[in-house]
């Protein structure tokens, strides 16, 4: 208990250690890290929360580094998370994302961590969420998360940023693609990246027709901006496309209504959470394969061995 | 779960190995954080007290190491990271490799080692957390 105050307090000072050692509390999803995130969750409310997400390969990274240094240019303190997949066969992970950001990381106002998913799926890992109320309560102005590469369908980004960016590189396909369920329904801001390469335009031209079959009465109409990250070409138009969404949430009053959305989504991981538990906990236990035994020869249904399973769990906690 | 920082400090141009080490551990099982090549002492420290890593493996192919790892040390006893396995690879002549293990690395694994013997010495050496 005294260890997660300490811990915390020293969150609170922007610790650097203590940040670190925070986020690896959290990652293990062990009792302590729950106590941390629960004591500081009262500092936290205060960041603006940005996804950066896209296909593997379109230049995330290339542009979380230049956001950092744009936003450290108008005094913000910027925390980083930046995930990356898991080996579903060994379990372990490249994390690469530092590469791209050497020039922002060495800045004392900015923090980056690398996240491995661990098996989560939707495009983030499970520790995620607790590291963005870690890093909002160290007083980070701004928490940039970048998403694993992702595909068509990993979308729970929006279920934890304030402005989620998605962004697209020229080639990627043709306007089928753009009218797709998925990704891109999700973006409040849209860039189109390498925008020094061939089809830029048309890129521009596919989102901006996806986007006004439908959203054009909508309050906010996202803006697509076309960027070149490695140079830094229209990284700043971004950071004022962002900051824009971000005075509309407040002003709109969209912003409760979507933290009220985000906290259904914070408890259903947890109810997941708590029933990967109940389900570790069953495989251990010695009637395990008795019960498995009944389900197959259909004395038992699956649904009345997984109540068995619950009400277990209950008695048991 | 164990996590590594690869690194490469100095200027030479060549992570090949340092590649093929951060793959194997990634086979093995471990998170492995690569920061690519010419990175700084600082740069290094830094990313590994973010990270909060349990291991640092450096690769120096360039014959710096006699004044890059003694200086990573230094920095690492800085900022209170003594905990952190300190491992090198990559040519270090027989001669400087008992001055290395002076200065504060655990162990030193020239060209041709086994990756698993890399493997096996991490999981002897990291206390896991969990």
């Amino acid at each position: 208990m005294n260890e997660v105050r300490t811990l915390a307090n020293g969150i609170r000072q922007q610790q650097k250690r203590a940040v670190a050692r925070g986020l690896t509390w959290i990652e293990r999803g062990a009792p302590s890290g729950q106590e941390l995130v629960r004591d500081l969750f009262s500092d936290a409310g205060r960041a603006h929360v940005i996804g950066i997400t896209g296909a593997p390969g379109v230049g995330k990274s290339t542009l979380v580094n230049r956001l950092a240094l744009a936003l450290r240019t108008r005094e913000r303190k910027v925390g980083i998370l930046a995930v990356d997949p898991s080996s579903p066969f060994s379990g372990g992970a490249i994390l690469g994302d530092r590469i791209r950001m050497q020039d922002s990381v060495m800045d004392e106002g900015v923090f980056m961590r690398s996240l491995a998913t661990r098996g989560h799926l939707g495009g983030l890992s499970r520790a995620t969420f607790g590291a963005v109320t870690l890093m909002d309560a160290a007083g980070y102005d701004v928490i940039l998360i970048e998403t694993v590469g992702a595909g068509q369908s990993e979308v729970e980004i929006m279920q934890l940023a304030h402005s989620t960016v998605v962004v697209l590189a020229p080639g990627l396909g043709d306007d089928i693609q753009a009218i797709k369920a998925g990704i891109l329904e999700i973006g409040q801001v849209f860039v189109v990246n390498k925008a020094d390469h061939d089809g830029a335009d048309h890129s521009v031209r596919a989102i901006r027709g996806m986007l006004t079959l439908g959203m054009e009465h909508l309050a906010w109409f996202p803006p697509i901006v076309k960027t070149v990250a490695d140079r830094g070409d229209g990284v700043d138009e971004l950071v004022k496309a962002v900051e824009s969404h971000w005075g509309y949430l407040r002003d709109s009053g969209q912003l409760d209504q979507m933290r009220r959305g985000q906290t259904a989504h914070l408890i259903e991981l947890a109810l997941q959470d708590w029933v990967k538990f109940a389900l570790n906990d069953a495989q251990k236990a010695p009637d395990w394969e008795a019960m498995r035994d009944q389900v197959r020869s259909g004395i038992r249904d699956a649904g009345d061995a997984a109540n068995a399973i619950i009400q277990r769990r209950i008695t048991c906690h | 779960m164990i996590r590594v920082l690869v690194a490469k400090p100095g200027l030479d141009g060549h992570d090949r190995g340092a590649k093929v080490i951060a793959r194997a551990l990634r086979d093995a099982g471990m998170e492995v954080v690569y920061t690519g090549l010419h990175q700084t002492p600082e740069q290094i420290v830094d990313a590994a007290l973010q990270e909060d890593v349990d291991v640092l493996a450096l690769s120096i192919l360039s014959g710096a190491h006699p004044t890059l790892v003694p200086r990573i040390m230094e920095l690492i006893r800085d900022n209170d990271l003594t905990d952190v396995l300190v491992l090198l690879g990559g040519i270090i002549p027989n001669d400087d490799v008992k001055a290395m293990l002076a200065a504060g690395v655990a162990e030193v694994f020239g060209p041709g080692t086994d990756t698993n013997d890399i493997v096996k010495c991490i999981r002897e050496r990291v206390k896991t957390h969990e």
